[in-house]
């Protein structure tokens, strides 16, 4: 089914079920938010895409990420309400992790530029602000091998059991959806460091750089189905070879 | 127990049970709830049980242990029936004498009744004492009088006769009783129970769930503990007739581990429930089935919060979910699932049985019906009290609680847990309902009260609070994470005297943003204790900020002690008794504090006989 609602007085239609950040943007409409990715449900984390919404007599101010389209509301992303909790959720975000550029960029956006508040008593991680991403991401891969811990002030991202885990591939998908970059990951030309272990990566057969780790690779051929000598050459050589051999065709 | 294959052979059991127990049988019941059991009542029990059987009058007299009868404080308690004689604070060494004189003899033991420290007056009925006597326990009632582990008890108080009627009526029928009744919600939102059930019920789904959220969580409330441990088979046939009406074939009852004895008490009550054809298929011949399991939960107070209770039941972290879906349309494992506090499945039977008219008559306007309050800290009675809604505070506290021990004066009120706010005396005439108490900056909660004297500091009081939720958030939201950490620091530095009014400021700025921008109820909740008494309380705040002065004398950093030389007559208790040695003086001179030494734990004020020692 299909809901006609407003966003800034502009006319949108979605389909029910969708999310309204997702909405927004796609009709080029800008709201700041740290923990949304298209590619994983959203939890509402960062309380930073805040919009507000007006349906009948009522008045919410809401995240978008996790809002579900209705029809008729009237949909407000940059009022004087808005702005000012955004502020302090970015100002709280920014004591958080006063290192991040993304986090500074969008503070000051929104008129923080300091913020009043002590430097972290617990900080585990420096510069995660929680959004869980990696978590979500690491899920959606279906290795599972990041979780939180704790609760409370005392959250945490980190391992089962404060153990290595073996479910860890060494992708680094976690970094690449962290928009604090605050996840060490440590590559050498033949190793990866990740999570509290080494990853052996395989080698081009052509040039020799690094392609994958061999755990990634058994993963994803077992898992996904992929050819065994799928990932024996890096995606470098794999085009240059398939270029040769489109070439070889045409000419 | 024999299996009930037919509304008539339950309804014959019931009758029979019913006539074999005349109202007027002789009975002592000894409390068995956990209060009680902490100060020994099983003891009591025992040589109840040993004294009655040598004697022979176990005949005469039926022995029961039963739920809490709420005036947990005077446990161990023994109620008589049917002179309604409470003997409270019972020893197993008082059993003989009360054998004797009072079964025997019919004479009441005075020391053992009841003595209102206000009035010095004594009382022998429990019906009489003030603590009951302002209460209407519909719910509570029950506890003492029945023995929870038998379903025969439970059926002579005329249990299962609402799921009787339920059965005789078409399921949407009994939606609208529920409806009709005005019931709503007893765990703290307040939502009107009959239109959550109508919504589940209008669901296309092959599978629906009930659930019962026994998660209480409330630092000092127990409410729902005592119904679980004192009446399980309310609860049993409260969902049963919740799920007869919305068509749901499983129920889960979300049970905190912390209370082993309501696991273990409603584990026996399922079981006899289902012996005796009152859960599992074909429920009395109707071809409906219905059983529930018990869930186990872990501790953490979010899981109150019904998405996160969803989430934890499937195996999941325990973390609230954007609302809506609302469980009702899309719950457990994305059927719809109808969840309703403790209290409301017990209260459920009762309307059904006695009909919606009967309960809309108690109450207010927008809320029908008794709420159970947990009535605790600087009162003189405390334990479980029952009472109609639209009550006011001061009748609670002043009335059932018997006011404030110590001659000292009343200060504040808090309603509804740790996220309720602090109503101070000019609000002690607030009617007690879901609508008002909100509007006052507090709520109803699932029914925590705390009573705070002069004594007590405010800031002190909201910094407790924003502790405790600070650890117990599940760390999702930015805004309830982070916010309530920073409050509290910001709290603290008020408390610790490093405050200005600018903190004040960011305090209020701060829990604006916690309250508009946090997912569940939680956090936006959280911040009630703080903002009412910014608001009620706030010269207090000021004094600690502006004249670094803790007004209550609690705030250590900000306080003193010294001894009084007009008072001190050089008793050395003080010094004896301070653990850092910081107080020295020779007998029956003027005694001194160091301050270097003092570490403000109160004890010389504590043990000091003759009001010398002086907080500023």
């Amino acid at each position: 089914m299909t809901v006609q609602f407003t966003i800034d007085g502009l006319e949108v239609k979605a389909k029910e079920g969708e999310h309204l950040l997702d909405v927004a943007r796609r009709h080029g409409i800008d709201i700041p938010s740290l923990c949304h990715h298209e590619a994983v449900e959203p939890i509402g984390a960062c309380r930073v895409c805040l919009v507000e919404v007006r349906s009948g007599q009522k008045t919410t101010i809401t995240t978008s990420c996790n809002f579900l389209v209705e029809d008729g509301i009237e949909v407000h992303t940059d009022t004087a309400e808005v702005r000012k909790h955004r502020a302090m959720n970015l100002e709280l975000l920014l004591a958080r992790a006063p290192k991040s550029d993304v986090v500074r960029k969008l503070a000051s956006a929104s008129g923080v530029t300091r913020t009043r508040f002590e430097p972290l008593a617990y900080e585990p991680l420096p510069n995660c602000i929680l959004c869980e991403l990696c978590v979500r991401t690491c899920d959606m891969l279906g290795h599972h091998a990041l979780t939180t811990v704790g609760r409370g002030d005392k959250k945490r991202i980190g391992l089962p059991f404060n153990k290595p885990s073996d479910n860890c591939v060494g992708c680094a998908s976690c970094l690449s959806v962290c928009p604090t970059q605050c996840i060490s990951v440590k590559d050498t030309p033949t190793q990866r460091a990740i999570w509290g272990q080494k990853h052996d990566f395989i080698l081009c057969k052509v040039c020799g750089a690094p392609v994958i780790t061999k755990k990634h690779r058994d993963f994803a051929i077992s898992e996904k189905g992929l050819p065994e000598d799928y990932y024996d050459t890096c995606e470098k050589c794999k085009q240059s070879a398939a270029s040769k051999r489109f070439a070889s065709v045409v000419w | 127990m024999q299996a009930f294959k037919t509304p008539k052979q339950l309804q014959a059991h019931r009758k029979k049970i019913i006539e074999s127990r005349p109202a007027d049988r002789k009975a002592i019941a000894v409390c068995a709830g956990t209060g009680c059991k902490a100060f020994g009542s099983l003891s009591v029990y025992d040589v109840f049980q040993k004294t009655l059987k040598s004697s022979g009058l176990d005949k005469k007299w039926e022995l029961r242990a039963t739920g809490c009868h709420g005036f947990c404080e005077r446990g161990p308690l023994v109620l008589m029936f049917p002179s309604g004689t409470l003997y409270q604070k019972v020893k197993p060494e008082d059993v003989d004498e009360i054998v004797e004189q009072t079964l025997v003899k019919g004479k009441t033991i005075k020391r053992l009744t009841y003595q209102d420290p206000v009035t010095s007056k004594w009382f022998r009925r429990e019906q009489d004492i003030p603590f009951y006597k302002h209460q209407h326990r519909l719910v509570l009632k029950q506890n003492g009088m029945i023995d929870p582990t038998s379903l025969d008890d439970y059926l002579t108080i005329g249990g299962y006769g609402g799921f009787l009627k339920a059965l005789k009526m078409r399921p949407a029928k009994v939606i609208d009783e529920v409806k009709k009744s005005g019931l709503r919600g007893r765990g703290g939102a307040g939502f009107p129970t009959g239109t959550k059930w109508e919504i589940c019920a209008g669901t296309k789904a092959t599978q629906r769930y009930v659930v019962c959220n026994a998660d209480e969580g409330d630092p000092g409330a127990f409410m729902d503990r005592s119904v679980v441990e004192g009446n399980p088979q309310s609860i049993i046939e409260g969902m049963l007739i919740g799920a007869y009406a919305m068509g749901a074939s499983k129920g889960i009852v979300y049970l905190r581990q912390e209370y082993p004895l309501a696991v273990q008490r409603l584990g026996l009550a399922l079981e006899s429930a289902r012996e005796a054809g009152l859960l599992g298929k074909n429920i009395l011949g109707t071809g409906f089935d219905f059983d529930i399991q018990i869930n186990k939960g872990g501790g953490a107070f979010v899981c109150g919060e019904e998405s996160a209770l969803i989430a934890s039941v499937e195996g999941r972290r325990g973390v609230p979910k954007r609302r809506p879906p609302y469980p009702a349309i899309s719950g457990l494992w994305g059927k719809p699932t109808n969840i309703n506090n403790v209290e409301t499945w017990a209260t459920v039977p009762l309307i059904l049985d006695r009909g919606h008219k009967w309960f809309s008559s108690i109450g207010t306007e927008g809320s029908k019906g008794t709420k159970i309050f947990s009535l605790v800290g600087k009162v003189n009675n405390t334990g479980l009290v029952e009472v109609p809604m639209g009550m006011t505070l001061k009748e609670i506290v002043f009335g059932a609680g018997g006011g404030i021990p110590d001659g000292k004066s009343f200060k504040a009120v808090q309603t509804g847990g740790p996220s309720g706010g602090c109503l101070p005396e000019s609000k002690l005439d607030t009617p007690v309902d879901f609508d008002t108490l909100v509007q006052e900056g507090s709520m109803m909660g699932s029914g925590g009260m705390i009573v705070m004297d002069e004594s007590t500091c405010m800031v002190d009081v909201a910094k407790y609070f924003v502790g405790f939720l600070k650890f117990e958030s599940c760390g999702n939201c930015t805004s309830c994470r982070d916010g309530l950490q920073r409050l509290y620091e910001l709290l603290s530095d008020v408390c610790e005297g490093r405050a200005s009014m600018e903190t004040l400021d960011l305090i209020e700025e701060l829990a604006g943003t916690i309250r508009a921008t946090s997912l569940c109820a939680l956090g936006t909740t959280s911040v009630n204790p703080v903002l009412s008494t910014l608001k009620y309380f706030r010269d207090e705040y000021v004094a600690h900020v502006k004249e670094k002065r803790c007004p209550a004398g609690v705030c250590k950093s900000l306080i003193t002690y010294t001894i009084d030389e007009k008072n001190c007559n050089g008793c050395t208790i003080c010094a004896k008794k301070c653990p850092e040695q910081a107080i020295s003086g020779k007998k029956k001179k003027l005694h001194i504090i160091d301050q270097q030494r003092c570490i403000k734990c109160g004890i010389c004020k504590d043990v000091c006989k003759y009001d010398a020692v002086i907080v500023a």
